[in-house]
């Protein structure tokens, strides 16, 4: 039985490989594995503010009787604020039973990359210091900026952060 | 994905299962041994619910449990088929209890993805030798038996009778044949009726036909040949006549006194079907035998269904978008546009009744009785006494007492705790209390009702009370106490055995004081916002009562607002809330604001600083001050203003926020925005927590 759930498991993961979720934060475009997202709110809701949290949190929301908090990934990029209007979106992303809303300035499409357009990002010590990238992806001529889910949630840094404020 | 869901639906089922299974033959075999006597009925569910576990257990292959599970039906095989005279039940359930224990503990490593590894060979070998044993011990008493010829069938004891069979000289026997006014209808409810009425007065009641409820066809038959009723009592032919006679719609009656030959081939003559109601539904052994398992376990068995928590709280969360929905309907802006909605308000107000409705049976279905966690209780009771000595009787009341499920897994240690405390410290020794002239059976009372929105529960037991003198001298010397003795209240000294720093003194087992972990007991009923109140008096006992929230889940809140944010503050805490003056508030020389009310001097905070709320009010005579108070102190909070009462469904915050100073929880509002809930007791002890 197990044999035919993974199956199952392998296949959904074989049509979600490969696709990404592609929005723009300020002139960038990133990408995000689509795997980990589980929907897209189009327009920007009530937000409540949170205290004590580090200023990129923008705090929580309701969606749909679930609470989850949002960050602003300008903010996490330590970019400037921008402000939302009607193209802002907010992108649900579930890692690892954490659910988490992407403040991002404008969702763009669902696209295929393979493994092979995919190079690693340039080491840090050439000065290339945005650790939420995982890797960059070719698509003709355009790049995306694959971004690493798991370092953008990441609490430690979360904690880090607190600290210096 | 849920971890609990993850796990294997088989797996899942077998731990589910046996675990119930466990629990139900625990609370038997505990309410047996009081007795002191195993029914047929109890030796068939044990040895049933043994072969149950045994037959999923091997299935799953572990072996261990299977094996014992095998032992002990072994025994009670034994048991049911021969009825040995020389059993010590006492051991036998220690026997049986040790058994659980072991499947419990192992079917709890298999809870928690671990290997059941354990080795359940001593507790066979101990129950096979006890096999062994009450084997020669009865192959002895029947040679004797047999020896004596008796007819086989009257040497099998049906059943035993419970409480009410001393066996005097004047018990006499009587057959009693009854007709009923033809035309009466339902024959056999009255019939029924009429054995349920002689129970009180009679014993060992048979009756023909046997089957009167369960058999639509009794009905024809008492209207032929009437309805026949034999059995033993003290009362006097007249007496029962009349008994008789009181009852609706009997015709005749003949009440005949019968000789013990004609007794007893009449009491097998009806126990040929069906027999006897008891106390429980007892059933015959042959019948018992043919019918299989499934009968006799009538009374525990409920129309209940198991649900996965998680989807109430998934139903509860729909529940509430539901109401976030309506109220988006009902008051849509787009509605101001039309003219009339003298029909729309009207669908709206059905609909808004239909959903709180549906809003109050979701609550419902979150709430489980008291009855699990109490009777659990009797188990630490019985090995508590077993192993001091002492003879102590747990009472329990108001066991259906409902409590939300959350708060339940919260109340079983320190219920636990105080029970084990009482039974240590409490209760004196036998010897001594026949001194004191108390009864040589001690009790402890474990009491549950609710009161508005609380639920008292209360543990008291007739003990030798706290020494309130050495507990005040140990509290002094541990600098537990500051005040002068003549402003303590009793509570107040009784409330210090509470307190951390009194409990790690070893001394303190030496006097009836309470010592071990009652600041465990706080610590846990505090976490779900109860209270724990402490009394006693000296010789008599003592009695601690747990205040306890009905619910986690919904809070009545006071929603505040600071600028563009709304807070929810508990209602519980709030004391008062007033408009003050520029002129009130005082600023000590470090900037911190202060405000006098009623000769009492309250430090202020201003909730807007301390969430960093931009665009609140700065004037404290704009915005009102709330005083919140708790267990350690009282303070005042600057609001901008209050906005009204509301329930709120308290939810957690997300875990990547984690915990935040000074908000214990968020909620959501009608109109669908999320909203906090200020912690209050952080707020006025930030150190404490």
């Amino acid at each position: 039985m197990s044999e035919i759930l993974n199956e199952v498991v392998q296949q959904e993961e074989d049509t979600q490989k490969g696709k990404f979720l592609t929005f723009l934060v300020g002139k960038e475009e990133y990408g995000i594995e689509i795997k980990y997202v589980t929907e897209i709110i189009g327009g920007i809701q009530a937000i409540t503010e949170v205290p004590e949290v580090p200023e990129y949190v923008k705090g929580i929301i309701n969606l749909r009787g679930k609470i989850i908090p949002v960050m602003d990934v300008n903010l996490r990029f330590k970019k400037e604020a921008r402000d939302y209007n009607d193209r802002t979106c907010i992108i649900v992303i579930d890692i690892d039973e954490l659910s988490v809303g992407l403040i991002v300035d404008n969702v763009a499409e669902v696209i295929s990359i393979s493994d092979a357009d995919i190079v690693p990002p340039p080491d840090a010590r050439a000065g290339f210091h945005n650790r939420y990238i995982k890797g960059i992806g070719k698509i003709g001529n355009e790049v995306k900026l694959i971004l690493d889910c798991q370092r953008l949630l990441s609490t430690e840094n979360l904690e880090d952060l607190k600290y210096i404020n | 994905m849920d971890k609990s869901l993850s796990k294997e639906p088989m797996l899942e089922m077998f731990i589910f299962e046996n675990l119930q299974l466990l629990e139900q033959l625990e609370q038997t075999i505990l309410a047996h041994e009081k007795e002191r006597c195993l029914e047929n009925a109890v030796i068939n569910e044990i040895f049933r619910i043994m072969h149950t576990i045994k037959g999923s257990a091997a299935m799953m292959m572990y072996d261990s449990i299977s094996s014992l599970a095998h032992a002990i039906e072994d025994l009670f095989f034994y048991i049911r088929e021969f009825h040995p005279d020389e059993m010590d039940y006492s051991k036998i359930c220690d026997m049986v209890l040790d058994g659980i224990d072991f499947i419990k503990n192992e079917i709890g490593k298999l809870e928690q993805d671990q290997e059941a590894d354990g080795d359940s060979s001593p507790f066979v070998e101990n129950i096979e030798q006890y096999l062994l044993l009450i084997k020669e011990a009865s192959a002895n008493s029947n040679l004797i038996n047999e020896a004596a010829a008796r007819p086989a069938g009257l040497q099998k004891k049906f059943y035993i009778s419970t409480s009410k069979s001393p066996p005097t000289e004047n018990i006499k026997r009587y057959h009693a044949l009854i007709y009923f006014t033809p035309g009466c209808e339902m024959e056999n409810i009255r019939a029924f009726n009429l054995v349920h009425k002689l129970k009180d007065q009679a014993e060992q009641i048979d009756y023909l036909p046997a089957d009167i409820i369960e058999n639509n066809d009794s009905v024809e038959f008492i209207r032929e040949n009437g309805f026949a009723v034999i059995f033993t009592t003290h009362l006097q032919q007249e007496a029962i006549n009349e008994l008789f006679m009181k009852e609706a719609f009997i015709d005749s009656l003949d009440l005949r006194v019968m000789e013990d030959e004609e007794w007893e081939i009449e009491q097998l003559r009806a126990r040929n079907q069906i027999i006897l109601e008891d106390e429980e539904p007892t059933i015959s052994n042959n019948r018992a035998k043919e019918t299989g398992a499934n009968l006799h376990s009538g009374g525990s068995r409920q129309s209940l269904i198991n649900v996965n928590v998680d989807k109430l709280d998934r139903l509860m969360d729909m529940v509430g978008e539901l109401v976030i929905s309506e109220t988006m309907v009902a008051l849509n802006p787009d509605l101001t546009t039309a003219t009339r909605l003298d029909n729309f308000h009207k669908a709206t107000r059905q609909h808004r009744k239909i959903i709180n409705e549906l809003q109050d049976i979701v609550m419902s279905i979150r709430m489980v009785p008291l009855t699990m966690t109490f009777h659990k209780m009797n188990r630490i009771v019985r090995d508590m006494s077993k192993k001091q000595n002492k003879n102590v009787e747990l009472v329990i009341r108001g066991e259906e007492t409902e409590v939300d499920k959350k708060i339940i897994e919260h109340l079983s240690d320190p219920i636990m705790h105080l029970i084990r405390n009482a039974i240590d410290h409490g209760i004196e020794s036998p010897e001594k209390r026949a001194g004191l002239g108390k009864s040589p059976i001690a009790q402890v009372y474990l009491e549950a009702k609710s009161e508005g929105g609380d639920v008292y529960i209360i543990l008291r037991d007739d003990g030798a009370g706290l020494d309130k003198e050495k507990i005040l001298e140990r509290a002094r010397a541990r600098g537990l106490i500051q005040k002068p003795d003549s402003n303590l209240s009793d509570g107040e000294i009784f409330s210090t055995i509470l307190l951390p720093g009194f409990s790690t003194c070893d001394e303190i087992s030496e006097f009836s004081g309470r010592g071990v972990g009652m600041d465990v007991v706080l610590k846990n009923i505090e976490a779900i916002g109860g209270t724990v109140l402490v009394d006693s008096a000296p010789g008599q006992g003592t009695t601690i009562s747990l205040k306890i929230p009905l619910t986690l889940a919904i809070i009545n809140g006071m929603r505040v607002k600071v600028g563009n944010s709304i807070y929810i503050i508990p209602i519980t805490s709030i004391k008062e809330s007033f408009k003050a003056q520029r002129g009130d508030v005082i600023v000590d020389p470090n900037g911190k604001e202060m405000i006098m009310v009623r000769g009492e001097c309250y430090p202020v905070l201003r909730l807007h600083k301390k969430y960093q709320v931009k665009s609140a009010l700065e004037d404290i005579s704009k915005g009102i001050i709330v005083i919140v108070q708790n267990d350690s102190g009282s303070i005042c909070l600057f609001v901008d203003a209050l906005l009204g009462e509301q329930q709120v469904v308290v939810k957690a915050l997300p875990k990547f926020i984690g915990k935040i100073a000074g908000i214990s929880a968020c909620t959501l509002l009608g109109d669908g925005r999320a909203c906090l809930i200020i912690d209050v007791a952080n707020l006025i002890n930030p150190s404490k927590s």
